[in-house]
């Protein structure tokens, strides 16, 4: 068990277009996350929190983004939700 | 409806305002009638609720984004299975071993889709808290959708294929299928809490990682596309299910603390009764899928004893431990694939798809993926099998197994400690002596024995006589009752089981594709 894995929440997604700048910006707001590719899914592991930004997301693909979006593309998670108009989190309470 | 304008954001609601409205503020309580009438199941299991607004919504999907949403995923998805069918995309797996595995996950899961369907729309019914009872209506669509989309590949594959012309009959009497149907069943019949304790927290949320996302990711690694875009498409509803599965425990534990011993002996229960059933996928993994993304053991560590370790430790501070005997299947990790394949190559005249001895290159990634167990335990098994089935002794088990009165599984696992010795338990109750593959299976049977003295176990049934076709007749010379309980469970007696090489899967692989249908 690494650091990423230690009390990990993850997020899975479909590997294609629509969520390359997805993945890119939880990359960015998450320095921590430890990203794996799988055949035709992208695995996300942060140690006890990990956020998706839409500010971040729009950033990368120039245009508004309803984060219930990624509904479309998403495989999986792991953790507690907390969800806004601005940020989709996943946490765990104890560390 | 109130469907954003494309490229503006509407300037209304927050997402948390508009979902309250959806959920509390569309609820009401009765008054011609008592709220206890109204719903009269959401008491009898001894949860105690004092106040439904507590309840968290694990998603805010309002309905004009789950539509939305909805609808996408399904356009995408029946758009690929369009272009795979148009492509003869069934003739570019990998090899046509794979489609086995496709065989056992259409007639052993998707009746669980729809099981799911219905579990769901009844336990939506019966929570009066309106937050929780949209959560679970919302899932019963999911569900029937997901149903649907499984249907469209099981009837594509159908014309190519045996094994999959009536998989509605055969779940409803084929042995190894009891072990899904009545693990569904039995969360059906509990109350609505346990029902979600059972489904979406211990099967989604704790269990089906290791069922879809290995699985799945297996799929595209094998050439699936049209199974890769249902499990996908399927999945990604399954977040928002793990979500209400999570937040309904929560829910549950936080609103009384007599709810927690209750809630923990679900959480045991529910934990063993799906790992249980995880026997089928462990052996799809490590066995029928040609090329492999990742071993039963590995997904193991990953999804149960990291993903899992993790969300028991956020519990813990409700009192929660980790379920019962999660140390009994980490024991198992190393044996589970290997103990149930062998029992399937054993009986595959009697199921709905073909087995095989693995190749030499896939003897040599299982002893590398588990190296205290593959070469000393069950290589020297395979090997002397393929010295029979060289000889053309192919051996088929012709004795009938002793099944686990809860789990319905046969009792082919061995001790926790002692890989060479079948585990074997037994409880007596009311005169009658009932058996256990394991612990696990017997505290179920202990703790609820007038539930599982009902068990429709396959094997007894052929036993008693219940599985033979109307008119058959046991006194004529020469009847067969194999023979007559294949045809009861509606195969096609020499095409849908056996030997893969021997099939006329493997013949016509060969024919179609011009390709060869296993390795030598």
């Amino acid at each position: 068990m690494n650091d990423a894995t230690q009390n990990a929440v993850f997020i899975a997604f479909q590997t294609n277009d629509d969520t390359r700048p997805i993945i890119e910006a939880i990359g960015n707001d998450n320095p921590n996350a430890q990203i794996t590719r799988y055949p035709a899914m992208v695995k996300i592991d942060a140690p006890g929190r990990l956020v998706v930004r839409r500010a971040s997301i729009e950033e990368l693909i120039g245009r508004e983004y309803d984060l219930r979006e990624l509904h479309v593309n998403l495989i999986s998670l792991s953790g507690n939700i907390d969800e806004s108009d601005d940020e989709f989190v996943l946490h765990w309470n104890k560390n | 409806m109130n469907t954003p304008l494309a490229g503006k954001r509407p300037k209304t609601l927050s997402l948390k305002e508009n979902y309250a409205l959806l959920t509390r503020g569309l609820g009401w309580d009765t008054t011609y009638e008592p709220m206890d009438k109204v719903f009269p199941q959401d008491k009898f299991e001894g949860i105690k609720i004092h106040d439904w607004n507590k309840w968290e919504d694990p998603f805010r999907l309002t309905m004009d984004a789950y539509w939305k949403y909805q609808g996408e995923k399904e356009r995408k998805l029946y758009a690929i299975v369009d272009a795979f069918q148009q492509n003869n995309g069934q003739f570019n797996v990998s090899d046509a071993r794979y489609i086995n595995t496709l065989k056992l996950f259409l007639t052993g899961v998707s009746p669980l889709e729809y099981g799911a369907h219905r579990g769901f729309a009844m336990a939506g019914r019966n929570f009066r808290g309106a937050g929780a009872g949209i959560a679970a209506q919302m899932q019963a669509i999911d569900e029937l959708r997901h149903a649907q989309t499984q249907a469209h590949t099981i009837s594509h594959y159908n014309k190519f294929f045996n094994g999959l012309h009536d998989y509605t009959h055969m779940f409803d009497r084929v042995w190894y299928l009891s072990v899904p149907k009545s693990y569904f069943e039995d969360a059906m019949t509990a109350g609505p809490f346990e029902f979600v304790t059972a489904i979406s927290f211990s099967f989604e949320y704790v269990l089906t990682n290791l069922l879809f996302m290995p699985f799945m990711s297996g799929a595209a690694f094998n050439g699936d596309m049209a199974t890769v875009t249902f499990g996908f498409s399927a999945q990604s509803d399954e977040s928002r299910h793990m979500t209400l599965g999570l937040e309904g425990v929560k829910f549950i534990l936080e609103q009384d603390p007599d709810n927690i011993p209750i809630v923990q002996r679900w959480l045991d229960k529910w934990f063993w009764r799906g790992y249980r059933l995880l026997t089928l996928v462990a052996m799809m993994m490590d066995y029928m899928l040609p090329k492999r993304v990742m071993s039963w053991g590995e997904a193991w560590e990953m999804y149960f004893e990291q993903n899992g370790g993790a969300l028991f430790n956020d519990l813990s501070r409700y009192g929660i431990r980790l379920p019962k005997y999660h140390e009994v299947a980490a024991k198992e990790k190393d044996r589970l694939s290997h103990e149930a394949w062998a029992t399937f190559y054993n009986y595959t005249h009697a199921a709905g798809f073909h087995t095989w001895l693995p190749e030499a290159s896939e003897m040599k990634w299982l002893a590398e993926k588990y190296p205290m167990t593959f070469d000393k335990l069950y290589r020297p098994r395979f090997e002397f099998w393929r010295e029979q089935q060289q000889k053309g002794r192919r051996f088929y088990n012709k004795t009938l197994p002793m099944l686990c009165q809860v789990c319905q599984v046969p009792t082919f696992f061995t001790e926790p400690d002692d890989p060479a010795k079948i585990c074997h338990r037994e409880s007596d109750y009311r005169d009658n002596k009932f058996h256990f593959c394991s612990d696990g299976c017997k505290d179920i049977f202990d703790h609820e024995p007038e539930k599982y003295v009902q068990s429709w176990l396959p094997v007894n049934q052929i036993y008693q006589g219940n599985c033979f076709r109307p008119g058959a007749d046991p006194t004529v010379p020469g009847f067969d009752p194999l023979l007559e309980v294949l045809h009861y469970y509606g195969f096609h007696v020499g095409e849908d089981g056996g030997e893969f090489q021997d099939s006329p899967d493997c013949k016509n692989w060969e024919r179609w594709t011009g390709k060869p249908g296993a390795a030598a």
